[in-house]
This record gives structure tokens, C-alpha cells and sequence, in this order.
């Protein structure tokens, strides 16, 4: 019985490490395609478009992983939220991997008009989305509840910058046609990083799961805080 | 932890029903070792309840206790109350006999009469005398071995000796000869441990069928099948209840940490 469940232990953990491959790939990815745009670097977007392969490999690797422990070993309470858990988070990074490539592809048409504006708030929502994607795995490693509610605080900040790029982009479009295309690609940039946050509170909610076994999705915030 | 969301916690199957046996503080001893300590657990009508936990954990005495399979044991002793139906099957005057037909057993290993399958359903009807002439009783064993699943494969040879059956269709006869009595509540001690995948799936299957109508207690090691078949599950320890829950609770989100060790196979 014992050895068994080592076994089951060094398969988890092996899955609990590709897992964060794949999440350090998309963290990766999304780091190069903000700097992509932001230092309008065709070389780096480049990279991000044609890169994908291998977290779309990790994807079916883990997902064959879960399925096989469940298979095979039909594990209960931790341990199956622990896989399911997995499941989710791997699509969610794997949905990162493509938003990464979305958001190269928007950089390259931008970067081939004139700048519309100096990339303040696009930079900072990268490393919001990047912050909260790195939590949020920090937190599944270390069953981490607290870390993954922060996470899940963060996404406002993401949710207001977004809103805050469009106003502003709106406002040059309005007063400037020829600004309209690159603007329009910076909205579809603040979009896919806004998008980025939204998988990431995914995942820090899957980790909540996963802990406490509390499902905390789809509930308005702000109703205990103590 | 602080959470900024309300939580919902995993939902019921179905909603739950009345208690069928209530137990209050029942101790139970073997000489002087105390084998059972202070249970105190209800099980409701027409939903199956699993006993789970380690070898010698109390969970097969305890279902013992519940139709006094344990009186035949000599220097054995209980403590506290088992109410069926809000009746104490302990009290003094009570009619053995009666309790234990209103409280059918199947054990882990089929044990037929040496008898023909009519017979081996007979049985208990005719010591009972609880049919009044052939034309009955032959309508209450059919009836008992439809309930069984079993009346189609039997039906053409009820003259054949009940040894010469499988080992799944021996159980299942088993139950149909629990079911002939017309209990309230069937007790199952390890009813598939010896069975193939296949006869224990029958017998899972009829265990969801037979909840319909019966209460149900089930002992199992295996606790994948105690997930599959039963509606609530109690896992003992030591002679102690140790949690008792809604089956999903259990399996995926126990309230105790030895519950979640030892369903996760970290248990010692």
C-alpha cells in the first residue's frame, strides 16, 4: 500500500512540475510579447508568434498525465481536487500561450504605424498579469490560499487600467483618424492582458479549491472581509 | 483565511430523508475490550449508508449490532441504544427473531443451504410461516428473485442445487433469500469482496435498486465502491465514528484530517 501511494506521490509531483514549466513558458511568452510592442522589436515578436509549440506539447502532456492518474489510480479528496485542479490550470496556460501569440500579432501590426503614444500603462498591465500568473502558480506550489486571494484582488487593478487605455485611445481616435488601426491594436492588447489576469484569477481560484476545497467562483466580491 | 467571496460548499445529491435507525452511545465489548465506543450516528430511510475503515476498525461489529448478530457471540456486551423505527431493538421483551427479519444480513461470503434454489428462498418464509399455501409461497420466491436480479438466469431450473451456482449468482441468492422475509433494512457485510468485477457490478446495481424500497447499511473495504453505491458514508477508527457525511463529502472533501489520510491511503 505504501509503495503504491509513493509511487502516486512521485507521479503528482512529476505532474506539479511540468505544470510549472508550462507555467514559467507562458509567463515567459507574455513577458516577450509586452516587451515586443513596447520596444516595437520585430525580432522578439517574431519569436512570440512562431514559439507556441512547445507549451501546446506541455498541454497535451499534462492532460494525458491527469488522465492517466485518475485512471489508474482513482484518487480521492486532495488528491482528485489536486488533478482536477490540474486539468483546469492547464488550459488556462495554455490559453495564455495563445493570448501571448495574440497579442505579438497585434504588436506587429502596431509597430508598423508611427507610435500612437508613449506605452505607460501597457507595460504596467504586462507585469500585473505577469505578477498575478506568477502568484498564482507561487500559490499552487505552496497550497497557498492567502497568496491566491491576492491574486484574485489584483485582477480589479488589471480590469481598471483596461478601461482606463480604452477612454484614453478613444480620446486620440476622436481627435486624430489616422490613429484609429494602432489604436485599435493597443485596445486589443490591453484586452488580451486583461484576458491574461482573468486565467490567472482562474487558476489562484482552482488553487483555493484545491486547498480548501471552497468553490469561489462566480460570486460578486466584497462579501466577507474581515 | 480570509476569502473575500462567500463559499459554497459541494452539494447534496438528493435531499436528505428521515432517520431509519438512530444510535445513541452505543459501546460494545468483547469481555473486557472495549470494541465500540460511544457511538452516537442515524441512518436514513431508503438511502444506503457505507461503513468504511481499516481492518479491525469496529465497522463490521458495529453493523452486527444493528439486528443483535453479535448476541450469538458468548462475553459480548452492549451499551446504549439502537432505535428502529424509534424502538429500542435492545430493551428487554424484545423478539430477537423478529428483529433480525425485519433487519435482513448478507455476509461477505455467500452461504446457501445445501438446498435447491426454490428452497434456499423458501426457507425463511416457510420456518416463518409467512405464506399460507404453494401458490404464494412459489409468488414470493419469484417476487424475491426479481428483486435479486437473479430470476431470469434461475428460472427454468429452481430444482438445481444452489451450490452448483457462481459465486455472484450465490450471493445474489443470498440477498433474494434476505429479501423473501420482507425486511425493512438489509445489512451487508463485504457482499462483493469476494466476487469477480463483473458479478460485483450486479451486485452494485442492485444495491441501487434495492434502495428503493430498503434501507440500506453496507461494510466495504473497497472504497471506491463504498463512493459508487451509498448515499452517506461513516469511517470508523479505532472503534470510533471518527466523521459522517454526505458520500461526496467524504470522498472529496472530508471534514477530518484522519478521514482525508486515510482515504488518500496516507493512513499510520
Amino acid at each position: 500500500m505504501e509503495r503504491v501511494v509513493r509511487h502516486f506521490q512521485d507521479e503528482l509531483e512529476a505532474l506539479q512540475a511540468r505544470l510549472l514549466e508550462m507555467g514559467g513558458l507562458a509567463e515567459e511568452r507574455v513577458r516577450a510579447a509586452v516587451q515586443g510592442i513596447v520596444s516595437r522589436d520585430m525580432h522578439v515578436i517574431d519569436r512570440v508568434m512562431r514559439g507556441d509549440e512547445p507549451i501546446n506539447a506541455l498541454h497535451i502532456e499534462i492532460d494525458d498525465r491527469c488522465f492517466r492518474l485518475l485512471a489508474l489510480h482513482q484518487p480521492m479528496a486532495t488528491d482528485l481536487r489536486a488533478i482536477v485542479a490540474a486539468v483546469k490550470i492547464n488550459t488556462d496556460l495554455e490559453r495564455v500561450g495563445d493570448l501571448a501569440v495574440n497579442i505579438a500579432e497585434a504588436a506587429r501590426r502596431y509597430v508598423s504605424h508611427p507610435p500612437v503614444k508613449q506605452l505607460i500603462d501597457i507595460p504596467e498591465m504586462g507585469e500585473i498579469a505577469q505578477g498575478m500568473l506568477r502568484d498564482a502558480l507561487d500559490a499552487y506550489v505552496r497550497r497557498d490560499t492567502g497568496l491566491a486571494q491576492q491574486v484574485l484582488n489584483e485582477d480589479d487593478r488589471l480590469d481598471g487600467l483596461k478601461t482606463h487605455v480604452f477612454r484614453e485611445l478613444l480620446n486620440i481616435m476622436l481627435h486624430d483618424a489616422t490613429t484609429v488601426e494602432p489604436s485599435i491594436d493597443l485596445i486589443l492588447v490591453s484586452r488580451h492582458l486583461e484576458r491574461i489576469g482573468d486565467h490567472a484569477t482562474n487558476i489562484a481560484e482552482d488553487v483555493i479549491f484545491m486547498v480548501s476545497a471552497l468553490d469561489v467562483r462566480h460570486h460578486p466580491p466584497t462579501t466577507v472581509e474581515d | 483565511m480570509t476569502l473575500r467571496h462567500p463559499t459554497v460548499q459541494p452539494r447534496a445529491p438528493q435531499e436528505d430523508r428521515p432517520t431509519k435507525i438512530d444510535v445513541e452511545h452505543l459501546s460494545f465489548y468483547y469481555g473486557d475490550k472495549r470494541a465500540l465506543e460511544d457511538i452516537t450516528i442515524g441512518m436514513r430511510s431508503n438511502l444506503v449508508t457505507a461503513f468504511i475503515g481499516p481492518s479491525g476498525c469496529g465497522k463490521s461489529t458495529f453493523l452486527r449490532t444493528l439486528n443483535r448478530m453479535n448476541d450469538i457471540i458468548p462475553a459480548t456486551r452492549v451499551e446504549g441504544t439502537v432505535l428502529i423505527d424509534a424502538a429500542n431493538i435492545y430493551d428487554s421483551g424484545v423478539d430477537v427473531v423478529a428483529v433480525r427479519r425485519r433487519v435482513g444480513m448478507v455476509f461477505q461470503k455467500s452461504n446457501p443451504f445445501p438446498k435447491s434454489i426454490f428452497e434456499n428462498v423458501a426457507y425463511g418464509l416457510r420456518i416463518n410461516r409467512m405464506t399460507t399455501g404453494r401458490s404464494e409461497l412459489e409468488a414470493r420466491v419469484e417476487e424475491s428473485l426479481q428483486q435479486a436480479a437473479l430470476w431470469e438466469e434461475v428460472k427454468d431450473r429452481l430444482q438445481e442445487s444452489a451450490l452448483a451456482m457462481s459465486g455472484g449468482q450465490q450471493q445474489r441468492l443470498c440477498i433474494a433469500r434476505a429479501l423473501a422475509v420482507k425486511p425493512d433494512i438489509l445489512l451487508m457485510d463485504e457482499p462483493a469482496s469476494a466476487l469477480d468485477p463483473i458479478a460485483t457490478q450486479r451486485i452494485e446495481e442492485l444495491i441501487y435498486d434495492l434502495k428503493k424500497t430498503y434501507t440500506i447499511v453496507i461494510v466495504t473495504h473497497n472504497m471506491q465502491q463504498a463512493a459508487r453505491v451509498s448515499d452517506y458514508t461513516a469511517f470508523f477508527w479505532l472503534g470510533k465514528l471518527v466523521e459522517y457525511d454526505r458520500t461526496d463529502k467524504i470522498f472529496t472533501a472530508p471534514g477530518e484530517k484522519l478521514t482525508e489520510d486515510y482515504i488518500t491511503g496516507r493512513f499510520g
